[in-house]
């Protein structure tokens, strides 16, 4: 029994962190599914939206102020698109890909200079810093079901939005065939701004759910994004689902390998379960092969 | 004719690269020049930050009464970001370019390390505000730092264990070079006081959740107490999770735990948690006759007016750098380097921040186990823990 509850506590303590690459996984996956472009400055939107998050609270009810922050950082998501993107979409992929990493350091700079060095949270939502939930001898904070609850909706919200309003239906035949959307009718620069406005909003949103357990700091985006990265890579490069179980397994992965391994080696483990999947499936767990051919050309 | 004007050229400069100091040395004597290499950004900015914003508070109060040997002094802070590559060339400009007379800082033990050799061969003075044993054993002849020594930190947390029972525990690090250094000294003190390690953990500097090293913990039989020895965020991590997990056993962090910040941040978590630190912390309790006791009180009002946050521990090692300094100056008389390194070796119940230095050919840190007390939190304030 004593074993069992153990083994539950690692399960919970990896679907904690599993939770967090998710969110920003999505994200990732976003960007890409409509515009072709890998975003990593996706960390920076949750630092950003964690960021503005603990500013406004200082003068609005939590609620408000973490929804002045998702509105903010999406706006400016929308407006890196138009000064960058738009004006540089003749230019490849890869060139964007680079552009989206220096983007990530000016913000991290600039973060540092408009906020500061120190490390700040928003408060938990429900209960305090020391609340857990029992069941089955195992414990877990209130705030990670706040985490879960969240990427739930999103993906729920995504996929309705994806798969049965026009203006989703569009940003995905942006996507799949650019020439074919643009004859008939859609605008596809406006889509590509509307993609980095949701992700940037999504990315807020999780910055702001999950202040209370890291805590935000101007630096905590280049990390998140590298973990991000591989949950969606795992999952499948623009399949929102296949990120949430991506990030799942990376973060169950890392629990896991504390549990057998030292602790310093737990990163080792999920990266070497992530190359070992890359070699079976190059396209991750849901992707399907040969999606990327048709947006190249 | 191109010549001739590059000739004419060549003498405005030279003309006017004489003519600066000439000025300057009739209006008043040069100014001190001392180096400060302070991480004021980056993951080690808690550290660097307070320490950068006491030296120039402290020097400006300095010259605002007259500076030292009737000389202004002169802070040049380079920011290091908490990167050992750049402390490396900031060392190197103020040796070759700024020619100062001392270096305090870096901030971080991994950076102190990467410079000690190179100030060494300079024979330049390094004041470092790092704690790590490595920094001055084996002794350098022109290298000193202002902490107090990571095994006396382990020695008063191993002392205070064995006060409350405690014999079995686990130990967790950061992978940085302060808790690699804790590890060590953790590790080799802990056969010598009757302490048994049976869990071991490494964990990421940036990590944002331990739960599964602590789940790791929580399933070891036997352990009485954990010890956390870091200087990052994860120290309010720890004592979060540990509560989260419904883990009762006591918390000892190391001296990295001095700053409010990391209590405000675990919030009522916080409560318990055991460390040991100087005395700046729990100025207010510190009886009057308390030799310290004026210093503290002055630097905490003064830092606290002048940049409206709580005073940390790790400001105080720049203040007891600069301090260090500036009395070598007054004893040695002369800005002569050699002499004033002499002079720091001389130095004898000089009142600090961290203790009561006393230096001497082979301590150069000058501080034994009385400059730390071992404080706990409670409600969300640092307090003398008593037994």
């Amino acid at each position: 029994m004593e074993n069992g509850s153990l083994a539950l506590q690692y399960l919970l303590s990896g679907v904690t962190k599993g939770s967090i690459y998710a969110v920003v996984a999505i994200g990732f996956n976003l960007i890409y599914s409509a515009t072709g472009v890998l975003n990593f400055a996706q960390g920076e939107f949750v630092m950003l939206g964690g960021m503005v998050a603990v500013t406004l609270a200082h003068f609005v009810p939590l609620p408000v102020a973490i929804a002045g922050a998702v509105l903010i950082v999406a706006f400016i998501g929308c407006l890196l698109e138009i000064t960058f993107f738009r004006k540089l979409r003749r230019h490849s992929v890869l060139h964007l890909i680079i552009i989206t990493i220096g983007l990530s350091i000016v913000m991290q700079e600039a973060a540092l200079h408009i906020w500061d060095e120190k490390v700040r949270s928003l408060p938990y939502f429900t209960g305090n810093e020391v609340s857990s939930l029992k069941f089955l001898g195992a414990a877990i904070s209130p705030q990670v079901l706040w985490v879960l609850g969240t990427v739930a909706v999103t993906v729920v919200l995504l996929h309705i939005f994806l798969k049965y309003t026009l203006r989703g239906r569009a940003m995905r035949a942006c996507s799949s065939n650019p020439d074919a959307a643009m004859l008939a009718g859609i605008n596809i620069p406006n889509m590509r701004t509307l993609s980095f406005g949701l992700s940037a909003a999504l990315g807020a949103l999780a910055g702001c759910v999950i202040s209370p357990i890291t805590m935000t700091h101007y630096e905590m985006g280049a990390p998140l994004a590298i973990k991000g990265f591989a949950a969606a890579i795992l999952g499948g490069m623009g399949h929102p689902m296949g990120a949430v179980v991506g990030g799942l397994m990376v973060g169950i992965l890392e629990a896991f390998a504390v549990s057998r391994l030292p602790a310093a080696y737990n990163d080792v483990a999920a990266f070497a379960v992530l190359l070992l999947v890359l070699f079976v499936r190059p396209h991750g767990l849901f992707g399907r092969p040969g999606g990327e051919s048709v947006r190249e050309h | 004719m191109k010549k001739s004007l590059l000739i004419i050229a060549g003498a405005c400069w030279l003309a006017a690269q004489l003519a600066v100091p000439c000025r300057s040395a009739a209006d008043e004597p040069k100014p001190i020049k001392i180096g400060a290499i302070f991480s004021v950004t980056g993951p080690a900015s808690f550290l660097g930050a307070p320490e950068g914003k006491t030296a120039k508070m402290l020097v400006d109060k300095i010259n605002a009464s007259g500076g030292v040997l009737g000389q202004k002094l002169e802070l040049i802070i380079k920011d290091s970001s908490g990167s050992p590559e750049k402390a490396v060339s900031f060392a190197k400009q103020l040796i070759e370019e700024d020619r100062v007379l001392a270096i305090i800082g870096p901030s971080t033990s991994g950076e102190t390390m990467q410079i000690k050799k190179l100030c060494e061969e300079n024979q330049m003075i390094l004041v470092s505000c790092a704690a790590a044993d490595a920094i001055v054993n084996p002794l350098a002849k022109y290298v000193f730092k202002t902490p107090q020594k990571d095994s006396q930190a382990a020695t008063w947390i191993y002392r205070t264990m064995k006060e409350k029972g405690i014999t079995k525990i686990a130990v967790l690090t950061g992978n940085d070079g302060f808790g690699a250094s804790g590890k060590k000294q953790l590790e080799d003190l802990a056969k010598t006081e009757g302490i048994e390690i049976v869990a071991n953990e490494v964990y990421d500097k940036q990590a944002t959740d331990l739960t599964d090293i602590l789940t790791k913990v929580k399933g070891t039989p036997g352990v009485q107490a954990v010890v956390n020895w870091s200087i990052v965020p994860a120290q309010s991590i720890v004592a979060k999770n540990m509560k989260q997990l419904g883990m009762d056993i006591p918390l000892f962090q190391s001296h990295g735990f001095g700053n409010r910040k990391y209590v405000e941040q675990a919030g009522v978590a916080a409560e318990g948690i055991l460390f040991p630190a100087g005395r700046l912390l729990v100025v207010d309790e510190l009886p009057a006759s308390h030799p310290q006791k004026k210093l503290l009180a002055t630097y905490k009002k003064d830092y606290e007016a002048a940049y409206k946050e709580d005073v940390s521990t790790f400001g105080g090692h720049a203040y007891d750098a600069i301090l260090i300094v500036t009395e070598a100056l007054k004893k040695a008389g002369t800005t002569d380097r050699d002499k004033v390194r002499d002079a720091i070796e001389n130095l004898h119940g000089l009142v600090g921040t961290a203790g009561i230095y006393n230096f001497s050919a082979t301590d150069h840190t000058g501080l034994d186990l009385t400059a730390f007390e071992m404080l706990t939190v409670k409600d969300g304030k640092f307090t003398i823990y008593k037994k």
